[in-house]
């Protein structure tokens, strides 16, 4: 409480309850985003997205070269996926996602040095030059239409279908665009190293979504740990009086959709599982996926590459990385010259929200915005002690829930009890489990407890 | 925690080097808190009233407040083995905060096998019956201090004047009542409002310092390891109801001053009714079981049988807890789910 207050003194953005986790920033956030050409095959899967799976539309054997689609569905809500470099296509195969599913993925062996990737590729993907953009000259629909051929998807983690978010909707209109900069996770810099390398392209996205989605007004949302980002962000949208930089406390979970735009224009979006910011006239996009609409539409390059950080203690040169969709995590860490002998967890994210990983024959995939690897110092391992009813979780919820009450139904199998709790209102940013004294694992059993509740509620429609 | 062996079935040619990495949920961070550290915070906030204790009642403070602790780590260790349970729970802290708030809140000349009783009690019937720690559903040291004042009403309410600082060693303490039962029986003793907060007035040993009662209670709330509502609610709770009392017959009834500065009032706000286990885990539900807790102080001292009633009031909002819980579920953020 203490901390909010002085936040609002220092004129922050911010929104109420909430953790204040360390930063752990400084592995990777005054690296420059460098080019990863992996050698191996790639394995790029054919879900990647909220939404329908894709079907190949390429055989094995068959030569593709660098952005060709190879997956598409006639799906509404769902993205096609590219080739993320030349090469030729191998036979379908069951991959594991950083997210713990299995799915089908399309192997792809790369063609040899030089051929696979355009040469000026990096200097493109972070091009400064865009003055002769006018993002005013594309409509709507068009707008759309090339987000989705471009297979864009929220980039931020969500990876819901972008062309999909922004598609005007006469019943529920729209009227301001956040973009979301806040990159509150621990560890992880790959949006911000974005706006500091291409933070025109970023703004160019923003225009280009906000005219999609029909709304005259635009705010760019950036944590106050970052003022180098809000530097080049006010400087690439200075002279759009449309375009407002606000700067938002530190905190986590900030960069959810749920805390932003409450903190900063002071709208409740209603709760999950049914409420979105669209209900509040809202809709937030994240920084990388701006940029990605930029290319999408403008140059009408696809979604193939995405920043990447790999970060941690565990990691022994910690970098961001402009990476193909597809690579496996051994070959990037290998990049970074490698796990350390003391590593014990490799997260897919940062370490609030990221699941941990078995091994690393593991796809980057659209999702994948850092690999965060961690040495025992860094993350205590504890266990779980009876709840001392201390009420740390309900008071550090953003969401105002009482997780311990809810993890508690959850364990006595009681899942209609944590549903009245609002279980499904629970948006997993593990602020409870954070500073539970107990180390009860109370995130992790209201996940468990949501994916029950699916199969609970078909059997309750069946009884009646 | 897991450390599974490596599945590398799939996609077999990605990667030759695998290594096994520990498998958790998120979040893989953690606050540096834990129970252990709360428990032993909670110790920390107690030691200046063990000090203002020895300084008032020498010997017997020490007496009583190591054989009360003993009594429950003890009696928490039997429990553990007749249950088959790991030991581990006596590092927890939580039976040496038992004990030492059942010390301090006992009477100096108690005899110190009523003590070992009170301990006992506590442990046993308030807390391993229940499950152990967060299960029971009392205050531990309120049950065992009420079986104590059932059993022998006598040495529970035999008080004796702390040693005053002038004359130790030439008078022995001296039997007297305290400033409120003098005040609830017709005595003419008018206790001053700053021997009230010094201590220098007959009561149990740990709390008629309000001055040590305030420095251990802003220690736990600067830190935050108690909630600042419960001490609200029930200074608020006590406080409207002794301002009318006094408003209404001065002569009978003592100032709002002497209210609060007396008796176990401001350790019971302070260490007492900011137990977590038994009061409400919500925001305003705690605000509401301190003020409960302080009107209920104030009922028992003006109108009830007992000059004290910190006791009493505490274990009868402990009951009413489970039902101010339910009357006070926050609201999520952005309006509750199930319709």
């Amino acid at each position: 409480m203490i901390a909010s207050f002085i936040d609002g003194f220092r004129g922050l953005k911010s929104f109420r309850r909430g953790i204040h986790p360390p930063h752990r920033k400084e592995y990777a956030q005054s690296e420059p985003i460098r080019l990863l050409r992996p050698k191996s095959d790639l394995h790029i899967p054919l879900t990647q997205h909220i939404g329908a799976p894709c079907a190949p539309t390429v055989k094995p054997k068959s030569r593709v070269q660098f952005g060709d689609k190879i997956a598409d569905t006639d799906s509404f809500v769902s993205a096609p996926i590219h080739a993320t470099g030349s090469g030729t296509i191998v036979a379908e195969r069951m991959v594991l996602l950083p997210t713990g599913r299995r799915v089908a993925a399309i192997p792809l062996r790369l063609a040899t040095e030089g051929a696979a990737w355009p040469e000026n590729l990096l200097q493109d993907f972070l091009r400064r030059d865009w003055d002769g953009v006018e993002p005013d000259r594309y409509d709507a629909d068009e707008i759309c239409q090339a987000i989705r051929d471009a297979g864009i998807v929220g980039l931020g983690g969500a990876t819901f279908p972008t062309h999909v978010k922004l598609k005007k909707n006469p019943d529920r209109p729209v009227d301001t665009l956040v973009l979301n900069g806040c990159e509150c996770e621990p560890y992880l810099t790959a949006d911000h190293r974005l706006m500091l390398e291409a933070p025109e392209a970023i703004v160019v996205g923003l225009q280009l979504a906000a005219r999609a989605a029909g709304v005259s007004r635009a705010i760019i949302a950036i944590e106050s740990n970052k003022p180098d980002a809000v530097e080049t962000m006010r400087k690439a949208s200075a002279g759009r009086p449309d375009i407002e930089v606000m700067v938002c406390a530190s905190k986590y979970p900030m960069g959810g959709e749920r805390q932003l735009v409450p903190a900063v224009l002071n709208r409740v979006v209603p709760s999950a599982p049914k409420g979105l910011p669209l209900d509040v006239g809202v809709v937030v996009v994240n920084v990388t996926t701006a940029h990605s609409i930029a290319r999408g539409v403008v140059h009408k390059q696809p979604l193939t590459h995405r920043v990447v950080t790999v970060t941690g203690k565990g990691v022994a040169r910690p970098g961001n990385w402009l990476t193909p969709i597809g690579t496996s995590f051994s070959e990037l860490i290998e990049h970074c010259g490698g796990v350390t002998n003391r590593a014990v967890k490799v997260l897919a994210g940062g370490p609030m929200m990221g699941p941990t990983l078995p091994h690393l024959n593991v796809p980057v995939i659209k999702a994948t915005g850092g690999i965060t690897i961690m040495e025992p110092e860094e993350t205590a391992q504890w266990e779980e002690g009876p709840c001392i009813r201390c009420g740390r979780c309900i008071d550090n919820c953003p969401l105002y829930l009482s997780p311990t009450k809810i993890a508690h139904a959850i364990r006595a199998r009681e899942y209609e009890l944590a549903y009245a709790y609002d279980m499904l209102a629970c948006c997993e940013c593990g602020c409870c489990s954070y500073v539970c004294p107990a180390r009860i694992p109370l995130a992790q059993y209201v996940r468990a407890g949501k994916n029950q509740w699916s199969s609970v509620a078909a059997r309750k429609k069946e009884k009646e | 925690m897991a450390t599974p062996s490596v599945t590398n079935t799939l996609a077999e040619d990605v990667d030759d080097t695998p290594r096994p990495f520990v498998v958790s949920s998120a979040p893989h961070l953690v606050e540096g808190r834990s129970t252990r550290a709360i428990m032993f915070d909670v110790v920390i906030g107690m030691v200046p009233l063990f000090v203002a204790a020895v300084v008032l009642y020498r010997w017997r403070a020490v007496a009583l407040t190591l054989i009360t602790v003993a009594a429950c780590l003890a009696t928490e260790a039997i429990a553990n083995r007749i249950r088959g349970r790991s030991m581990l729970s006596l590092t927890d802290g939580s039976a040496i905060v038992t004990g030492m708030i059942l010390a301090f809140s006992l009477p100096p000349k108690l005899p110190l096998f009523m003590a070992v009783i009170g301990g006992v009690v506590a442990i046993a019937l308030a807390k391993m019956v229940f499950g152990g720690l967060g299960q029971n559903l009392f205050n531990p040291a309120m049950v065992g201090r009420a079986f104590l004042m059932a059993c022998f009403p006598v040495a529970m309410t035999t008080w004796a004047q702390p040693f005053d600082l002038a004359t130790i060693g030439t008078v022995d303490a001296v039997t007297q009542a305290t400033p409120l039962a003098a005040a609830k029986f017709g005595s003419d003793v008018v206790p001053r409002m700053w021997d009230l907060f010094m201590g220098k007035v007959g009561g149990c040993i740990g709390e008629t310092s309000s001055l040590a009662v305030l420095i251990g209670g802003m220690y736990l709330l600067i830190r935050r390891t108690a909630d600042w509502r419960q001490p609200l609610g029930v200074l608020v709770g006590a406080g409207v109801l002794a301002v009318i009392a006094h408003w209404a017959d001065p002569g009978k009834f003592a100032p709002l001053g002497v209210q609060l500065t007396s008796g176990a009032l401001m350790f019971g706000a302070l260490f007492i009714a900011t137990d977590y286990v038994g009061a409400p885990i919500t925001p305003k539900g705690r605000l509401i079981f301190g003020f409960g807790v302080g009107l209920l102080i104030m009922v028992i001292r003006l109108f009830g049988g007992y000059p004290e009633g910190v006791m009493f009031a505490v274990l009868i909002m402990n009951a009413l807890t489970p039902l101010i819980e339910r009357w006070t579920r926050p609201e999520p953020l952005g309006g509750p789910v199930a319709a």
